[in-house]
């Protein structure tokens, strides 16, 4: 199936097709909803219909004498908080004493059917006192007269601070021959993952709870079952089938998956919860309404000195990955350049708004905008060109950031050069005609992180397990988490890479907690580095034990032993030979099925300092993007007609994936860019449908030319860094600083609609500022 | 006055009586009464196109499609594409060009392009970007699915 793989591989560095492709192409890949338990009840949340309110009482009585109704659940039941950071766990499976947003879940019923549950949910009357709504993050900054959380800073709502100063801004600005400003505002945006939020669970008499949920991380799932219900691990089983996307929005424990096993262990029966689209809008944990303020400083000959930062965040209700969130929107602006003095301010502020959490480039999307376009500011200042700006300023290989994030392998320089010549860069920048631009946006992001959100840091951040048995087929566990990314893909090719078998004997088995060894799931774009290393590690193990069956049939040390295709074969004479089920079946002999086992775990690094261990990875993948523009001067419409865009991921283990990756990614990003919105009037979510929340259709999708460069990484499997987050940021600057070329406006208010365009074109004639002669 | 006598129909060629309500949904029938969960559900009002069967050949939205349209008519899922146990072409074509990534809205978008290459066996980019243009799919950008779309009309998959 495989092509094109360079000389060295079989298989990697190929174009793989997704080994669950046929399944899901015939609608026979199995998803949560898909899954029907007999007896299932249906699980249904009444949720507040008041941004912030103290609940006086709730009455369920005749909610619970409906008939059909099994359970009724309100908060008091299970009062301990939970959070994805165990720094900060402050939510709650139900609102305990107050409810924080529009949407918050106040109680639940498990009911025969939907009908039934939704009868019951209407009798319940709530009553409450309300409370001051803080809808916008800067009233929150003070003291307030009630803290959304008690936990707020010195009585304010702000969640998280973050100040951090390397080197002397101050003073680095002082003997700045330029300085430049960027001011700007984010909206809010949401993954919008075409499968709904559902979760079943069935508490069985035996005192065990089983989970199946559209995860993104079991194991954090595992870990908040376990806290919130009050049963041991052991005794609960997390499965994720396939999940239909996730982006982010699935990686925290969600509410509503912990309501269901409770409503599941109050009824005895299994329950399903199925969210329905307005309220997956509510659950959100979307990418945070920002606004930041960035200044940059350089020398007269360009080169960068200082960056002095301060953002502040939206939150809404709750922490999630908050305290990460804040520290990203610092320390993501550091690379891809050397920056020698760095100064950053971050407040998180909760607000009475549904909670915003990560999202695909997670804390480094909106700060690479205002970074890049302040960038391009600057070479307009230095009279340079943009690419020969970030070339002079480009950190080397093997370098450190001020911040002490070790750099090892970057391929930046070649992503720049790359670019610069696919999109004939230097024919076309400041020459397109009025209404035609380009511009380059540039990035770099973590490939995992380094310090784990664990409860036992000390464990292997990926583990996987390999069974090989008589049949001859290699069955893989690992609870890496597929959301569609083709990581099990790339498991199982990794597998059979490293064994020299077909693909078509791994087979790589669905997560399940019972006998899928502890990975740490799909986040902070670590599964290809950190999976990839263990299955690595274990194919590597497994392929010993065969080697020396092999060995035993040629009379040979196992050293003489080398892996061909399908086949073991003395290394000096390459005819003689035994067939890989042979050398299998000899292993065998003594033991039974082979089973391996392989991990991995991230090598010390990064700073002491407070904060140190936020963005350091043990790789960092980097891009430069090219984006050509064109604006309708009447109408304001934006049209992206083609994206270049360079990559470096290391060595791109499966093309295919890479690319899909990096084209996904750069439709989510011209979605926040042009016209994606969170839309509230004070608290309350206007938009709550994919009908009002525009996400970009397939004619206002650019084309996408891909060039990946990079160098193989020291650390990563077979030289590979991470493609699922880093290909995002690159976007959204490459066509902000395309629009300045084209039309002469700058924006900092995103998303940029046409009505924003228009008002900008405006202004500037209204200013007799022309562009291009316009 | 609530009907729930039987609807029939030929689902995927096979004449099928299904008891239904008035008011069910053409997505409840074929998922929660039959059990065809290769159609999915992403959000009930129409927005997202995961949900789209083949009415009579044509792309219909099964959320928005009250069950008892679907009396007397020819109803196709995407458990009725291609021949038993094997892919069609379009079929392949997605798995080769990996058109799918989550997979969730896949089966709408094959529906979808299904009825299209029926209709028009060869479509420019645009007629296929226009007639995609109600499924939603969040991970590709669009770009491999309009390939593969291409790949199986050019027979070149």
């Amino acid at each position: 199936m495989a092509a094109e793989s360079p000389p060295g591989y079989r298989l990697l560095g190929g174009r793989i097709p997704y080994v669950e492709g046929p399944l899901k192409v015939a609608g026979r890949a199995e998803y949560t909803d898909d899954i029907r338990r007999s007896g299932q009840l249906v699980g249904k949340v009444l949720r507040s219909v008041w941004p912030h309110a103290r609940l006086r009482s709730i009455d369920t009585r005749a909610a619970a004498a409906e008939p059909g109704v099994f359970a009724v659940l309100t908060g008091d039941r299970y009062p301990t908080p939970f959070g994805v950071l165990p720094i900060t766990r402050d939510e709650t499976a139900l609102a305990v004493d107050k409810t924080r947003y529009i949407g918050d879940i106040v109680a639940a019923v498990a009911a025969v059917d939907e009908r039934t549950a939704e009868r019951a949910l209407a009798k319940i009357r709530v009553d409450v006192e309300p409370l001051p709504e803080y809808a916008d993050p800067a009233t929150g900054l003070t003291r307030v007269e009630e803290p959304i959380h008690a936990r707020g800073l010195n009585g304010s709502n702000i969640q998280k601070e973050v100040v951090q100063h390397f080197g002397d801004v101050d003073a680095a600005f002082a003997r700045a021959a330029h300085t430049v400003r960027v001011r700007a505002t984010y909206a809010g945006v949401t993954h919008a993952f075409t499968e709904p939020l559902v979760t079943i669970a069935d508490a069985t008499p035996d005192g065990r709870l089983t989970v199946w949920s559209a995860t993104q991380v079991p194991h954090y799932l595992h870990r908040a079952l376990s806290e919130v219900l009050g049963i041991p691990m052991h005794r609960i089983r997390v499965i994720k089938p396939e999940v239909g996307g996730g982006f982010g929005g699935k990686s925290d424990p969600l509410p509503h998956e912990i309501v269901c096993a409770a409503l599941s262990i109050a009824a005895g029966r299994p329950v399903k919860m199925l969210l329905d689209r307005e309220d997956v809008f509510y659950t959100n944990h979307g990418r945070h309404p920002t606004k930041n303020d960035v200044r940059i400083a350089a020398d007269a000959d360009g080169q960068l000195l200082a960056y002095d930062i301060d953002t502040v965040i939206d939150g809404g209700a709750w922490s999630s990955f908050g305290t990460v969130t804040t520290y990203y929107n610092g320390v993501l602006a550091m690379g891809p350049y050397r920056v020698p003095n760095f100064r950053y301010r971050g407040r998180r502020v909760y607000t009475t708004k549904p909670p915003s959490g990560a999202m695909r480039a997670h804390g480094g999307t909106n700060i690479r905008y205002s970074v890049e376009v302040g960038l391009d500011q600057l070479a307009e200042q230095l009279h340079v060109d943009p690419f020969d700006l970030r070339v002079a300023n480009a950190l080397p290989p093997n370098s450190k950031t001020v911040n002490e994030f070790l750099i090892t392998s970057t391929s930046f320089v070649k992503c720049l050069s790359a670019v610069r010549a696919a999109s004939d860069w230097d024919r076309k920048f400041r020459r397109l005609p009025y209404g035609e631009g380009v511009g380059l946006g540039c990035g770099f992001y973590i490939s995992g992180s380094n310090s784990p959100i664990h409860f036992t840091p000390k464990m292997p951040q990926s583990t996987v397990h390999l069974k090989a048995d008589m049949d001859g087929g290699i069955a893989v566990h690992s609870m890496q988490a597929d959301i569609g990314q083709g990581s099990n893909t790339l498991l199982a090719a990794i597998v059979a890479e490293v064994l020299g078998v077909d693909l078509d004997r791994v087979h790589v088995q669905g997560v399940d907690t019972d006998v899928s060894p502890v990975d740490l799931g799909s986040y902070s774009s670590r599964v290809t580095f950190m999976m990839g290393n263990a299955a690595r590690a274990a194919a590597e193990q497994l392929r010993a034990q065969v080697v020396h069956g092999a060995a035993q049939l040629l009379g040979v040390p196992d050293d003489a032993v080398e892996v061909a295709h399908e086949r073991l074969r003395v290394r000096s004479e390459p005819a003689r030979g035994v067939a890989f089920l042979e050398a299998l079946h000899r292993a065998m002999e003594p033991v039974g099925a082979l089973v391996a086992t392989g991990s991995y775990q991230t090598s010390p690094r990064g700073g002491s300092f407070k904060g140190a261990r936020a963005g350091t990875a043990p790789a960092y993948s980097f891009s430069a993007y090219v984006a050509q523009t064109t604006v309708d001067v009447e109408t304001g419409e934006i049209a992206v007609g083609k994206i270049w865009a360079a990559f470096d991921c290391g060595r791109a283990l499966n093309r295919l994936a890479v690319e899909g990756q990096i084209e996904g990614s750069i439709h989510m990003g011209l979605g926040q860019l042009l016209g994606e919105s969170m839309n509230y009037r004070a608290s309350r979510l206007l938009n709550p449908s994919l009908l009002e929340y525009k996400v970009l259709a397939p004619q206002q999708m650019p084309d996408v030319e891909v060039l990946l460069v990079g160098d193989d990484d020291p650390e990563g499997p077979f030289g590979a860094k991470e493609a699922g987050e880093g290909p995002l940021v690159a976007t959204l600057p490459a066509v902000g600083n395309a629009l300045y070329d084209a039309i002469g406006c700058r924006f900092t208010d995103l998303p940029i609609t046409p009505e924003k365009v228009v008002r900008a074109l405006d202004q500037r004639r209204q200013e007799g500022r022309p562009w291009k002669g316009r | 006055m609530v009907s729930d006598a039987p609807i029939r129909f030929r689902l995927n060629g096979v004449p099928v009586a299904v008891p239904c309500e008035d008011a069910r949904v053409l997505l409840d029938v074929l998922r929660e009464d039959l059990q065809l969960t290769g159609t999915k559900r992403g959000c009930d009002l129409g927005t997202c196109g995961c949900c789209t069967v083949l009415v009579d050949g044509r792309p219909t939205l099964s959320c928005l499609t009250l069950g008892r349209f679907a009396e007397g008519r020819d109803v196709t899922t995407i458990e009725g594409i291609g021949p038993a146990s094997a892919l069609s072409a379009l079929q392949q074509a997605f798995v080769a060009h990996g058109a799918t990534q989550c997979g969730f809205c896949t089966p709408g978008f094959v529906m979808t392009a299904t009825a299209l290459l029926t209709e028009h066996p060869h479509p420019s980019r645009a007629e296929i970007e226009r007639a995609i243009s109600g499924n939603l799919c969040r991970c590709t950008g669009y770009r491999k699915i309009v390939e593969a779309i291409q790949a199986a009309a050019d027979g070149t998959a």
